[in-house]
Formats: structure tokens, C-alpha cells, sequence
């Protein structure tokens, strides 16, 4: 039963990791400027901040491929997690600020003079990061339960977090909630007292990113090849014969709901220092569906997919926003339609397609070798 | 009263349920012994699926009783809490699991622990491996364990469906049409398998095929709008003047 990945997925996951992990931040240390070989420091800010798309994409499909369950704000969690690291960097600015003010800006804009009392231990990097996946679970943890107590299923489970998205959007918006308003955070200047305009902590961000990307990946691997997997994936396919088999269906699908949003919310840590940015227009609910266009493209159900897809699209909207500023969202749409109707196992799927077509497009040459259908529905999966 | 209750494995009293105006069960009594295999049979709408679906807790009864074995309340528990006590349900369509292996199947049906940090941690043991296979032995695909579900024939998936509910080790097994979809072969063989659970585990088939009911039944309830019409051997309830008026009879004119 433990289907361990075969020896190709294993080369290619192999290769990936020594790209991301070695060459890339090689080719940007240690390579003089200029070279053909030099991989630019804005090009390794941007690569980090497709990853952290990707473990978003990662924590989207664990829901959506993995269990059936369509979430439509999954950028809520990401963007609480990087909210909680903002309010970390924002302190970290000092009296740096345009101010000059021990507090930050848009305190001293809304006409405070001492820092709020929630605010003070977020000069804590430690409770930052407590708080980046504590808030993000617990808001998963209470939401998923009501949910999955009611039994919501389907597109009203999907409609519920996207409206819980655009509930929290909104309230960010306030500026009564001392975060910022609607221009949240930035102007950031330290992490763990290094600069972070420089390009070595750009750097460790980056390696960093890629590492937690890299653990999430296996961890899911390791989930999917568990027995709980199995109940997941029974769930997608079966809820009902899973209820009568005697399994709390609802329980599973709370664990996996909060497991997915504090991947999301490193996701979200990550970015935050990388992207130097903030604010509540990252949960409003197109991110969510953007995110959701990701592990469509890239392939749901697999864990490489999400990836594939979060940096695939990631790299075509940073390409046509500078050639096509305002054909981008046409092109997302139009992507998101032929996916769906054509490949319906995305990128990931597209070779086996291809395969099939060949095999249907050449008549004369001799019937492949019968096939046992386990091994061809593997390759679906 | 209390003193005959505790024979049965199964017993409702009183049971109604309507929905939205429409009484699918009216005041049913039904009561089954430990071991026996019992056939229920009834036209389109006659209230068969509904009765399962109020034993194994997906809806609950308007009024009247539902209890199992010695004194248990089904109508307050839900569908999960109710199979761990030992009813296990098969569906009319199939329902397997199409993208696991039939090993799978059977392995998230086995007897045991289903909470989910547990489920972290499991790894399958040798004792496992020799139930699921004695399991799939039982059904008739020992030779299929490694393929995955969805790519079996609708009998097959059906008798893995079967196999899934013995390996959860029930005392009480409900099967709604087993047979349905099959060809007479497979018919016969599902019936043979049915039999040889008898006495093993109290078993109720529902069923529509008359030639699979005599081939299996020991005892027949015959439904009607929502109640027991009849009960008895097969030739009983095929002589019973009710039941040729609301079932059979109106078989027999469509076959001339």
C-alpha cells in the first residue's frame, strides 16, 4: 500500500531540489555581474516569491486534489501569516521611520503616541512567528469545525471561505484595526538585525523559502502515503462509503483544513520580507482564485503539480504584465478555460495525453503491450 | 415485552417518516432474529432504501423506535458512531473507493482503530495483510488485490463493496440489490456468497430479482407504502393475495 514514488518522480524531484537549493543561489553569489551564467538578485527576489506561491498552491491542492474540498480563501491564511511577520518588520523599523517616531507611521498618521498593548511583544520575532501559524490555525480550526459539524459540503464550502476571505479583507481595510488600513505594511528595514535590502539576507530569504518548500513537499508525502491519506482521498471520492465504514469524515477534513492553513501561513512569512509588502488586497478573494488557477494548471491530486503551476503561471503574469499590462487577466481567464476543457490533469497530466493522442494517431503500429490497469491508473493519479 | 426484545438483533416499532408530505415509512414494525438472513422485497417507492437509510442514521425516523441488539437507541447516533457498533451498510450503486487498490479498500474497511492521529502512524501489520486477504479470497478477488478499484467490472466492484463490509467484521450486515447490474452468472455467485455469510452475520438483502430472492431467501418481508405488508417463505408471499395485488400481480400481467 505505501506507494513510494517511482524512480523518474524521484530524479526529478532530486534535480529540482539541487536547482533551487544549489545552482540558483550559487549562480547569484558567486558569479560576477554580467556574466551569461549570473543569475541577478531581483531575479532571485522574484524566484522567492514564486515559491512562496508554490507552498500556497501546495496547501490549496491538499484540499482541493487530496480531499475534495474546493477552499476559495486559502490566500486568507497566507496573508494572515504574513501579517503576523509584517507586524514583526514593522517594529524592526524603529525610529527609522518618516516620522522618526519609536512607533510605526500609520500610528503616528492616526494620531497615537504610545504602541497599542497587542503590538508590543510582535518586537519578538519568536512570537511573531507563534502567532503567524497560531492566528491562521485557529481561525481554521473554529470555522472548519463549524463547517464540518454542519456537514457543508461542495460549492457551499467553497462559497463560505470565499466569503470568509472577503469578510477579513474588509475588515483589514479599517484602520481602526491599527494594521495599517488599506495600505497594511511596508517600508521595511531589518530582519533579525541584518538589512534586508541586502542582497546576502535576500539570499538566506530565498534559501530559506526554497528549504520550507522543500519539507512541505515531503511532509505531504509523507501524509499521501499514510493511512490517513488514504481516508483523505477516500473522502474526495467516496464521503458516504467513508461515514459507513465508520470514520468521523468530518474530524479528517478539520486536520487536513488546519494543516493546510498553516502551510499557507509560511507560505505567507516568507513572502512578506521578500516582497517588502503587505496589505488587506492580498485576501481578497481573487488571490484565493488565482491560487486555485495555479494547481488547476500545474496538475491536482499531485504534489508536483501545484508547483509546476505556481511558478509556471507566476513567471507568464511577471512576463505579460511588463509586454501586455492589461491583457494579463484575459490571458488567466483564458488559461483557466482551456485547462479545464483540455487538460483536465494539467501540465503534470500532459505528457500521458500526448502519449494517448500518439496512440491514437498511429493506427498501424502494433497495440501497446497490455497494460495492467493499475499501473495505467497510477499514472492518471 | 423486554424479555422477547433482547432475541432480536434489529427490531423498529412504530417507525414513521415523512418527507416533505410525502410518508415514505408509516408506522413499520420490523423485527430480526440473530443470524438470520432476511430478504425484503416491495415495488419502486415502497420505502426499502429509506428503511436502511433510517437504521444506519442518515435520516431520522419522525416517531416510533429503532433499536439494535440489547437496548440500543439508533436513532440518536449518526452513520459512523452506528457502524462501530457493528452495522455495516452496502450501497446500491457500488461504492469503492475507484482511485485505491482493492488491497486499500478492504485495508480502510478493516476491523479496528479509525481516528485519525492514529491513522498517521499506522503501518499495516502481517495479521492485517492475511485478513484482507483472506477477505478477498471470501469475494472472489484475491487475484485483483494490486489493481486499482475503478478499473474492476460493476459485479466485481460490487463484490469488493461486500468485502469491504465482512472485513469491518459486522454483526449486522444491511445490502441494498446486490445483484442489481449483473448478469445471471454473477447473480447466482453473489447469492452463493450472501449464503455462505449466513449465520455468520445477521444479514438483510434488499432485492427486486425474484429468481436471486428464491435462491437465497430464508424469510421474506414484502414492503408496501411504507409498512409490512407481508411476511413468510418465499411461496407464502408469492400466494398472498395482497401481495400479487400490489407486486407480483402486476409483474404477471406485464409478462403476458
Amino acid at each position: 500500500m505505501r506507494r513510494t514514488s517511482t524512480p523518474p518522480e524521484k530524479w526529478r524531484d532530486a534535480i529540482v531540489v539541487v536547482v533551487l537549493l544549489a545552482v540558483l543561489p550559487c549562480l547569484n553569489a558567486f558569479t560576477p555581474e554580467g556574466s551569461f551564467l549570473h543569475v541577478s538578485n531581483f531575479s532571485i527576489n522574484l524566484y522567492g516569491k514564486y515559491l512562496c506561491y508554490a507552498i500556497l498552491a501546495i496547501s490549496v491542492d491538499l484540499l482541493w486534489g487530496y480531499t475534495g474540498l474546493l477552499s476559495l480563501g486559502q490566500a486568507l491564511f497566507f496573508t494572515l501569516g504574513g501579517y503576523m511577520m509584517g507586524m514583526y518588520l514593522m517594529r524592526m523599523i524603529g525610529n527609522l521611520g518618516q516620522y522618526h517616531q519609536p512607533i510605526p507611521d500609520f500610528l503616528v498618521f492616526l494620531g497615537w503616541s504610545n504602541l497599542p498593548a497587542f503590538w508590543r511583544p510582535f518586537s519578538s520575532f519568536a512570537f511573531a512567528v507563534m502567532m503567524a501559524f497560531l492566528l491562521p490555525g485557529l481561525l481554521a480550526t473554529s470555522f472548519g469545525y463549524l463547517a464540518f459539524r454542519s456537514r457543508i459540503r461542495g460549492v457551499y464550502f467553497s462559497i463560505l471561505t470565499q466569503a470568509l476571505t472577503y469578510a477579513a479583507c474588509l475588515l483589514f481595510f479599517r484602520n481602526s484595526l491599527l494594521l495599517g488600513g488599506n495600505n497594511g505594511f511596508t517600508d521595511f528595514k531589518f530582519i533579525l538585525g541584518y538589512d534586508l535590502r541586502a542582497p546576502a539576507t535576500q539570499r538566506v530569504l530565498y534559501l530559506a523559502t526554497a528549504s520550507a518548500l522543500a519539507l512541505v513537499y515531503l511532509g505531504c508525502r509523507w501524509l499521501s502515503h499514510s493511512k490517513f491519506g488514504l481516508v483523505q482521498q477516500a473522502i474526495r471520492d467516496s464521503e458516504n462509503r467513508v461515514l459507513f465504514s465508520g470514520y468521523a469524515a468530518g474530524n479528517y477534513k478539520l486536520f487536513v483544513f488546519v494543516v493546510a492553513s498553516a502551510i499557507a501561513a509560511l507560505g505567507g512569512i516568507l513572502y512578506v520580507p521578500q516582497v517588502g509588502i503587505i496589505n488587506p488586497s492580498e485576501m481578497a478573494p481573487d488571490k484565493s482564485l488565482e491560487a486555485v488557477v495555479w494547481v488547476a494548471v500545474g496538475g491536482r491530486g499531485t504534489l508536483f503539480g501545484p508547483i509546476l503551476g505556481a511558478v509556471g503561471v507566476n513567471a507568464l503574469k511577471s512576463w505579460t504584465t511588463r509586454a501586455y499590462p492589461d491583457m494579463w487577466l484575459l490571458i488567466l481567464g483564458v488559461l483557466f478555460i482551456f485547462v479545464t476543457v483540455f487538460m483536465p490533469k494539467g501540465m503534470i497530466g500532459l505528457p500521458g495525453q500526448l502519449r494517448d493522442l500518439k496512440r491514437r494517431f498511429r493506427p498501424a503500429a502494433p497495440p501497446p503491450p497490455e497494460v495492467e490497469p493499475a499501473a495505467e491508473l497510477s499514472k492518471i493519479k | 415485552m423486554s424479555a422477547r426484545r433482547k432475541e432480536f438483533v434489529l427490531m423498529l416499532e412504530g417507525v414513521s417518516k415523512t418527507f416533505s408530505g410525502f410518508k415514505a415509512i408509516s408506522n413499520l414494525n420490523f423485527y430480526m432474529d440473530e443470524g438470520e438472513l432476511r430478504v425484503i422485497i416491495g415495488p419502486n417507492g415502497a420505502g426499502k432504501s429509506t428503511m436502511l437509510d433510517l437504521i444506519t442514521g442518515r435520516t431520522r425516523p419522525d416517531t416510533g423506535k429503532i433499536e439494535y441488539g440489547r437496548d440500543t437507541d439508533l436513532t440518536r447516533l449518526n452513520e459512523y458512531q452506528i457502524n462501530r457498533l457493528g452495522i455495516g451498510r452496502k450501497f446500491q450503486t457500488p461504492s469503492v473507493y475507484i482511485y485505491h487498490t482493492v488491497f486499500e479498500n478492504v485495508l480502510l474497511s478493516l476491523k479496528g482503530s479509525r481516528g485519525v492521529f492514529p491513522s498517521l502512524f499506522h503501518r499495516t501489520t502481517e495479521e492485517e495483510r492475511s485478513r484482507i486477504d483472506a477477505v478477498l479470497t471470501t469475494v472472489g478477488l484475491a487475484d485483483r488485490a494490486g489493481w486499482k478499484a475503478g478499473a474492476l467490472s460493476h459485479g466485481q466492484k460490487q463484490w469488493l463493496e461486500i468485502g469491504m463490509l465482512i472485513a469491518q467484521e459486522p454483526k449486522l450486515l444491511l445490502v441494498d440489490e446486490p445483484a442489481a447490474g449483473m448478469s445471471d452468472e454473477e447473480t447466482h455467485k453473489t447469492g452463493e456468497l450472501l449464503l455462505s455469510l449466513e449465520g455468520k452475520h445477521s444479514i438483510v438483502v434488499i432485492e427486486h430479482d425474484m429468481t436471486f430472492v428464491r435462491q437465497i431467501a430464508r424469510k421474506v418481508t414484502v414492503l408496501h407504502q411504507g409498512s409490512i405488508l407481508c411476511e413468510g417463505t418465499v411461496d407464502q408471499v408469492q400466494n398472498d393475495e395482497r401481495v400479487i395485488e400490489v407486486y407480483l400481480g402486476r409483474k404477471k400481467k406485464q409478462e403476458h
